[in-house]
């Protein structure tokens, strides 16, 4: 009967707390409704390969060699191979983006870019707290806001915290509707967030929508190759929306290749988060430099909005610069909510869904270009 | 300060620029768009 207890006798402490995580994250899920079809997927996908001598990872078992385990196969293959998770979950995100807001309003594109500055203090904050290079490019790119581009960079970059990163990016992005209206109030005035916005749409032409895509892929093609990847499988999502000759597999992309590949993403990436790489003090240094990276993205759109407003006779609401990180459509939301307690009737959301695509953008240039910068000093 | 910690610097100062480069290439590129397809 020994046999049945080998183990329960070689879990680890660091197993347990493990256990612990994967509850918690199964619980944020579904009780707080926060991102629930990453995190419970990666809290039950924690506990699992956890287990003692877990057959989801490779195993050596005496007298019969070595096992392959299912999950440690698909982070070898969809991840670890060439990022094709992250990469084909653009294509579905690509396909549910309208960048109609952007497109009539072009300058919304400045404050995606504005919104990535919590990357590069998180980058600093890390270096400063002794992670080597690619570690801390690899925590900072956190602050995209985006889990595919987190977990890509992470991985190219062959970070040691892959699954510390992949947890902070997907909490924080649902945590948004709480940071975000936080280090709003901290950088503005009430009279600056009662700034009303009159929102005149330029109509967008069909030709302009299915060249879009074609042309940012080229342009970030040039600026980042290392991007290539992500922002060339987002814009052929997006192509597929817009040419209105591929109902089918526009319709296909946005719901079912969506679903099965963040249904296999979540539990995919639980495989780094065995104990011994997950149970250390790195883990809630990562936790801690990933909210101060949420918070300096809303900061630096924030504050590039009203330093626009310098020289604008018609001010913007300068909260539209917050929605200018990657959390979409959870941000726009966000912040018109605010502006509505601020000022009811106060309709800013199509500014803020026009800043809140181009964060769509930007965070996958950034993802390149942190790609490309830390490559040559590695 | 350690390197590294200049290192970061020295990233975010060009990391920045290229995006707002990119950014800035990207609207110049739909304004051109738009002067061509002639919006309706």
């Amino acid at each position: 009967m020994e046999y049945l207890l080998e183990g329960i006798r070689i879990v680890t402490w660091q197993q347990i707390v493990m256990y612990g995580v994967g509850i918690m994250l199964i619980w944020l899920a579904v009780k707080k409704e926060y991102e629930p079809s990453l995190l419970l997927p990666m809290g039950f996908g924690a506990i699992l390969v956890n287990l003692p001598s877990s057959g989801v990872i490779n195993q050596i078992m005496s007298g019969v060699g070595e096992i392959n385990g299912i999950i440690q196969w698909l982070f070898e293959i969809g991840i670890e191979a060439s990022e094709a998770m992250p990469v084909l979950l653009f294509i579905g995100i690509g396909a549910m983006i309208d960048f109609g807001p952007l497109l009539s309003q072009p300058v919304m594109f400045l404050f995606g870019a504005a919104a990535q500055f919590g990357i590069f203090c998180a980058i600093c904050m890390a270096a400063f707290m002794g992670f080597d290079l690619k570690d801390a490019a690899s925590i900072g790119i956190i602050g995209a806001a985006d889990g595919p581009t987190s977990i890509l960079v992470s991985q190219i970059l062959h970070s040691n915290y892959v699954g510390a990163i992949a947890v902070a990016a997907y909490s924080y992005m649902a945590l948004v509707p709480i940071v975000q209206p936080f280090a709003i109030k901290l950088v503005t005035t009430k009279k600056e967030r009662k700034i009303h916005m009159e929102y005149q749409p330029g109509s967008v032409s069909k030709s302009m929508r299915i060249a879009f895509p074609v042309v940012v892929t080229m342009i970030v093609g040039f600026i980042a190759p290392a991007s290539v990847a992500l922002v060339g499988f987002l814009m052929f999502g997006n192509l597929l929306r817009e040419c209105g000759v591929l109902k089918n597999l526009s319709e296909t992309a946005q719901n079912d290749l969506a679903n099965l590949i963040t249904l296999l993403l979540g539990i995919t990436i639980s495989f780094s988060m065995q104990a011994e790489a997950f149970v250390n003090i790195e883990t809630i240094m990562i936790m801690v430099i990933g909210l101060v990276a949420f918070v300096f993205d809303t900061i630096g759109g924030v504050m590039f909005a009203k330093f626009v407003n310098l020289f604008r006779k018609k001010k913007l609401n300068p909260m539209i610069g917050a929605a200018g990180i990657s959390a979409f459509p959870m941000s726009s939301r966000v912040v018109q909510k605010l502006a509505a307690q601020e000022e009811p009737g106060n309709i800013i959301l199509m500014h803020a869904a026009g800043a809140n695509v181009s964060g769509q953008i930007a965070s996958v240039i950034a993802g390149g270009i942190v790609i490309n910068l830390v490559s040559r000093f590695l | 300060m350690s390197e590294n910690v200049l290192l970061s610097f020295e990233i975010m100062l060009k990391g920045m620029g290229g995006i707002f480069a990119a950014c800035l290439i990207i609207m110049a590129a739909v304004w051109i768009m738009g002067k061509i397809s002639g919006k309706k």
